[in-house]
Formats: C-alpha cells, structure tokens, sequence
C-alpha cells in the first residue's frame, strides 16, 4: 500500500509580481535618486522573482523628510481615536487580502504555504487590530498620563518571518503617533511592497509610512540619519551591537531583538508524545529560521534514548519540499548565504565530534535546501551549542539534576527564549524563574500573540514587542 | 587634652572594609580648602574583586522575598537614622552646606529610601501583566531583576544622589556595586557602615572610593556587569560608558534626581510565561 500523498500545490495565481518595485515614500511609488536594482530570487527554485531597488543615502532622506512631515502636520495632531481606525482598515485588509500574501510570502521567503497561512498573515492582522484599539487610550500604557510619540521611526526587519515582522514594529509606532521609515531584508521585500499597496487602499496619509528597500547598507543609512528619532532593529546580535554603537553620542532611542541559543528542557516526568512535537515544533518550525527557537536540546539522561527514538520516528515524517504544496512542513532555506553557514556550522559539529543524524530525504534539485538534522555527543563547548545557526538544526545535551539543567540552560550571552516539559507544575514555576529568558513556553512552544510582550535578556536585545510593554518602547513620557 | 582618634577610609566589598589592593589613596579637601581625609583610590583589581562578590550576593537577594527585601531595605532606613548626626556633619563639611541645608538632605535621603523600600513587593503588580493571547494558553508577564549594576552616583548632593542611585537598584532585586562620587566619598563610606550594620547581606552594596574617570571604562568594560546607571557622569565620560558597554549590551540609564519606578525599571527585565489551559 502506498501511502503518498500527491502534490497539493497553492495556486500563485492569485499573485501578482511586478516585473520591478520603486521605493515607496510619502504615499507613491518613487523611482530612486541613483539606486541600482537587485534580483529577488524564489529560494525553492532559484527563479528570479522581481527586481528591488537599493535605496540610496538621497532616498534614504526623502523618506525621513517624508516622514518628518507627515508627523508634524498630520499624524501628532490626529485624536488617538482616528488613528486608530486606520489601523483597524489595515487589519481589515491584510485580512481580506491573506490568501495573497499567504502565496507571496511562501514564493519570497521559501517558508510552507502552511505556515504562512496560518501564522504569519493572521498573526500580522491581529497585531494591527490589537495595537488599533491602543491608540485612543496611551495613558494607560504605564508611561505617565501624558505619553508622547518620538516623532520618526527607522525600522529595520530581518528575512524570517517579513510581514510579521513588518506589523510587529509598524503597527505600534502608528498606534503610537510616530511615523515610519522601513526597510525590510534584502532577500524579502516583497510582501512589505505589498503591504505599501495596502497602505494606500486604507488611505493611510501620505508619508506615515515609508518603505525603502535595500540591503544593509541602506540600512545604515537610516540608522545614522540625524532625523530619525527611534530606532527599532530585529536581526544578528552581531549586527544590533553595531547599531547600538552608531546611536552612542546621540539621543535616539533604540530597541534590539536580537539572536538566541533557545534551551528547551526535557524533565524525566514529560509527557513524551506532546514533547517530541514541542521539539519538532520548537527547531523545524520555520525551517529553524526563528530567533527564539529550540536549537539546544536539553534531555535529563535517563529518558534521552527513548526520546530521540521517538524524534527520529517524528522527523520520518517531516515532508521537505515544495513550500507552495499545503503538505509541506520544511520548506526551503531563504538563502544561499543562509544554506552556506548552515553547513558551515553543521560540519564544525562533526569536525568537533559531534554525532550528525538526518532522516533519510530526497531533497529537491534547485533551490536552497537543509534536512532536518540533529546533533548528539554535543558538549557545551562546541560551537553548535553555542553559535545561533539559524535553521533546522538540533543540539542535543543531557542533564541529570534540575539545577544542572538551568545553569546548562543559562550557561550562553543569548536570553531570548526557553522551553520546559514537565508534567509537575511546581516544577515549571522553579525552572521559569531560574531561567535567565524573556520569554518561557512551558508545555509549548513557540508560540506568539499581539497582547504577548516578547524580547530578551542579556545579549538577546534591549526591550520587548507585543503587549503593553512593546507598546511602551514606542513612548516617552515619565513615569 | 584628649586627642582625637581618626578614621581610615576603606573600600567596602563583600560585607569588609578592605583598603585598595593597590595601597593607592587620594586626598579629599572640604568645602573651605581644607584636608579631609586619605580615601581609597580604587583599582581595576579591586572593581574586579567587587564584581566576584556582587555577582554570589545577586542571586540570594534575587531569590529573597521580595516582602522580606522590603523589611531589609526598611531596616536600612531605620540604621540610617540611627547616623543621623555623623551624615550631617560630613555633609557640611564636604558640600560646606549650612546645618539645616544638611540636615534637611539627611531627612530626604531616609524618606526617600523608605519610599523605595516599599516598592520591593509592589513593582510585579504594577508594572507585571496576565495577557488575554488568543487560544488555550495562561500568559503572564513579571519584572525580573537584571543582576549586577554600577551606580556611578550624582554629584550634587552627596548622600541624597546615593540614595537616589542604590535604592531603586536594590528595591528591583538587584546588587549594586558603588562607584562614590570621588569628591564626595565620606557619605559613601559612612553609608557603607549603615550597610554593613544593617540586615542587607553582605555584597548587595559594594561600594569603590576613586576616580570615576578611572572607573567608569573598567565597569562599563566588564563583561559580568549587567547595567550602568551613569547619572553621576559627566556627559563625555557617560557617553564613553555607552560606547564601551555594547560588548556586552548592558543596560545604561542615566536620570535626573527623579524619584520615580522608572528607576527600578530600567535595571529590570520583562519575563512572559506560557502555558497551555487543559485538563
């Protein structure tokens, strides 16, 4: 009997892909003073998707004037109320539109029409419907009874989860009363060109939000330009300690999410089945593109062989493939440059002596693509238990005492997020307060919501996003 | 007639009095010019010492309760009292402040620490959250300490500015390590003895006599230093502090002597918990 599925591909007709993209900056689509453009390439098949334009330094400031204008004459004098309601057509339309952005998000990024479907577009709306109905009432978000805006907001997003990350950052500066300069990743621009599209259907005022693509570099420029009065950043500590360098001297405020080196903690008494999917869930998920991920198994001794038995069985059934196909679980990595470090840093583990274990599957010819992989013999020295790697890959590490677990855990610069899998309750309080992570999935994990702040500890990045805490990183105001 | 017996000013590191491993000094003048006394001029070894001791104090007064913080910190006030007079008069002569210019300062402080001591078991109710996230999940958000931070303390008013630095970081759970403002050290010190006499347990409060110029790049250097409250800097050496701190991205907060949660905060970190609602 053959138990195969067939190919279940999503439709892509419902998107279309402009041949190239302008810059969007105060409420249209501009052609850039000097920008070259760059291939946007689909990551399963290498096909050249569209043409993004690199933002130059003129571009860079039109945005910030743009921006600065439409704070100073439109968005700081609009009731809280009626700024809200332009978030609230925002949310409204990214809903409509979902399916839409569900296709072009798979296409851009590689990630599965699953989760793009059912993750990254719900999530991006309910983030702006949530932060809609914030807008009228700042003074109860812990910051004093007169909060204010700071004005301009540079934003910059990573290439994991675009649209999602786009409303993480968008939809409370605009709740807020700031204005926005934003750029999302090289690699995936086209949903935040997208979301421009949805700016205008909402009638959102020219210039309270600003799209300009690029790479780093363009990054930069909008870090160091004197007219942005915020800065936000998800990506690389490596990268955020640099932007945390160029704002030394000046009064910009600036918030960082930032790597992280995940534990998710076994206890002997988990409950097994719903373990192995949490582990699955915590490392596969996304292609292990996600900052807060699960990437360091840590399994108390006497249960780790029959928990990696049951893993190995579970990863069995991990479909690689095509990320448009509604079966897929692992789609295809985002980038060349992201395959390349991947193996880099999965070939130490060997070298280091560390044991490799992959399900056996046929991965396709084109595109950029990693199995689902974990380590065992891992010791905390090795630099797969200490560097992020950014995708599927599992460091496995035992423990034999609770205590030996949390300092195992906390024993990394990263403090983003942990995981535990007990089925005593007193157990999961101990181990949450131990452990040095902003954000705790006990019996789950990853898992993410608007009201829910999340950021984190130590070298993971400086202030959170999500709830009223998120919210309040885009006010000044005293106490 | 009686000679005076004088006093040896020391550094005050893990619950003793050491002097300066470096055998340094520096000599302190009062208001009207006049020799004061041989403080210990702090080392980086010293600093290093410091940081050993707050960092083994940070996690048994993490693990305190924080009502029985909030006792400790009230005990404080209460020893604080007690030193009234030698406040006083060490104020005078080192700001060269009228009697009841100092004394009124010596009043604001202890206030001002009681106002904080209370905070120890409020801050997680105020500023903590149950969030309402969509599915099957208990959610809920509490301000966690986030370890060791140097206070770098104002200028201004010698015992008054340390209060305003060490207690907002004390009352968040955290340890404090000290760097007294190198003009004014004898309220520092003095403060140590209150410290030291106190319930608080020893390295919660370490406080180095010196140079903040000497200082400030060795703390903000130190990799097991979590956060900076600058206030005390001028604006060239704080930013300098900034700069130096991104190695490790500490926290680095600088106030004006605003008496507000917003202090017990910026050394604080959020912590969200999930987990699912089943049975």
């Amino acid at each position: 009997m053959n138990f195969e599925y067939s190919p279940a591909p999503e439709s892509i007709a419902i998107v279309d892909i402009k041949p190239e993209y302008n810059l969007f900056i105060g409420g249209k689509f501009v052609s850039s003073k000097g920008g070259k453009r760059f291939e946007s390439i689909n990551p399963a098949n290498e096909e050249v998707l569209s043409h993004i334009t690199q933002g130059t330094s003129a571009d860079v400031d039109r945005a910030v004037k743009a921006a600065t204008e439409a704070y100073k004459k439109i968005w700081s004098k609009m009731s809280g109320a009626e700024r809200g309601k332009y978030l609230f057509r925002i949310a409204r339309i990214l809903q409509e539109r979902a399916r839409e952005f569900a296709v072009l998000e798979s296409m851009d990024n590689g990630k599965p029409i699953r989760e793009t479907r059912d993750t990254d577009i719900p999530l991006a709306a309910a983030h702006f419907f949530y932060h809609a109905g914030w807008a009228d009432k700042l003074e109860y978000a812990g910051v004093g009874d007169k909060p204010k805006p700071h004005g301009v907001v540079g934003q910059i997003i990573p290439w994991n989860f675009p649209l999602l990350m786009l409303a993480w950052k968008v939809a409370p500066a605009l709740a807020t009363g700031n204005t926005v300069v934003l750029k999302p990743a090289e690699t995936t621009s086209l949903t935040a060109l997208l979301f421009a599209e949805v700016c205008q259907q909402a009638e959102l005022p020219s210039g309270v939000v600003n799209i300009v693509t690029g790479d780093g570099k363009t990054g930069e420029l909008i870090v160091n330009h004197p007219g942005v009065n915020k800065i936000a950043f998800t990506g690389s500590t490596e990268v955020g300690k640099l932007i945390a360098r160029s704002v030394v001297g000046t009064k910009k405020a600036l918030t960082l999410e930032l790597g992280g080196k995940g534990a998710n903690i076994i206890f002997e008494d988990a409950p097994i089945d719903e373990t192995v999917e949490g582990v699955i869930n915590g490392i596969y998920f996304n292609q292990g593109h996600v900052c807060c991920a699960g990437s360091r198994l840590l399994v108390q001794e006497n249960i780790k062989e029959e928990l990696l038995e049951k893993l190995k069985r579970r990863m069995s059934m991990i479909r690689v493939g095509d990320p448009l196909d509604k079966n897929t679980d692992l789609g295809a990595i985002n980038s060349r440059a992201q395959l390349t470090k991947i193996r880099e840093l999965a070939d130490s583990g060997e070298a280091e002596g560390a044991q490799r274990w992959s399900p056996e599957c046929s991965l396709p010819n084109k595109g950029f693509w990693f199995p689902p992989t974990f380590f065992t013999s891992v010791s905390q020295a090795h630099r797969i238990a200490r560097e992020e790697i950014f995708g599927p890959v599992l460091s496995v590490i035992t423990f034999r005492t609770p205590s030996e677990a949390i300092e195992k855990a906390n024993n990394t610069p990263y403090g983003l997020s942990a995981g535990i899998w007990t089925d005593k309750g007193s157990r999961i309080l101990w181990t949450a307060q131990r452990l040095k992570a902003g954000v705790v999935w006990a019996n789950t994990f990853n898992k993410f919501d608007p009201a829910s702040p999340f950021g984190g500890y130590k070298e993971s990045g400086w202030g959170r996003e999500g709830g009223r805490h998120g919210l309040a990183a885009y006010l000044r105001g005293e106490h | 007639m009686r000679i005076d017996v004088k006093k040896t000013y020391k550094l005050f590191i893990g619950g003793e009095f050491p002097r300066s491993e470096s055998g340094r000094s520096y000599e302190v003048y009062d208001a009207k010019g006049n020799f004061l006394a041989n403080p210990a001029l702090a080392s980086r070894k010293d600093l290093r010492d410091a940081v050993v001791s707050s960092r083994g104090a940070a996690e048994k007064w993490e693990k305190t309760s924080a009502f029985n913080r909030s006792q400790i910190l009230y005990r404080v006030a209460e020893v604080m009292q007690g030193r009234a007079e030698q406040f006083v008069s060490e104020i005078i002569a080192q700001e060269g402040l009228t009697k009841s210019q100092a004394k009124k300062q010596v009043e604001k402080a202890i206030d001002l620490w009681v106002w904080y001591s209370g905070w120890c078991d409020k801050i997680a109710t105020i500023y903590g959250a149950t969030n309402p996230v969509s599915g099957s999940f208990y959610n809920f958000t509490i301000p966690e300490p986030l370890g060791v931070v140097g206070v770098f303390a104002g200028g201004g008013d010698s015992l008054l500015d340390l209060v305003h630095g060490i207690a907002p970081v004390l009352a968040g759970g955290n340890v404090a390590i000290t760097l007294a403002n190198q003009n004014f050290p004898l309220s520092a010190i003095t403060l140590s003895e209150v410290f030291a006499t106190s319930d608080l347990p020893a390295g919660v409060v370490n406080v180095l006599t010196g140079k903040h110029s000497e200082l400030a790049s060795w703390v903000a250097s130190h990799m097991d230093i979590d956060g900076i409250d600058g206030s005390g800097l001028d604006s060239q050496v704080y930013e300098s502090v900034r700069l130096a701190g991104t190695d490790n991205l500490k926290r680095i907060k600088k106030f004006s002597s605003t008496q507000s949660p917003e202090r017990i905060l910026a050394f604080m970190e959020s912590k969200t918990v999930w987990h699912p609602i089943g049975i």
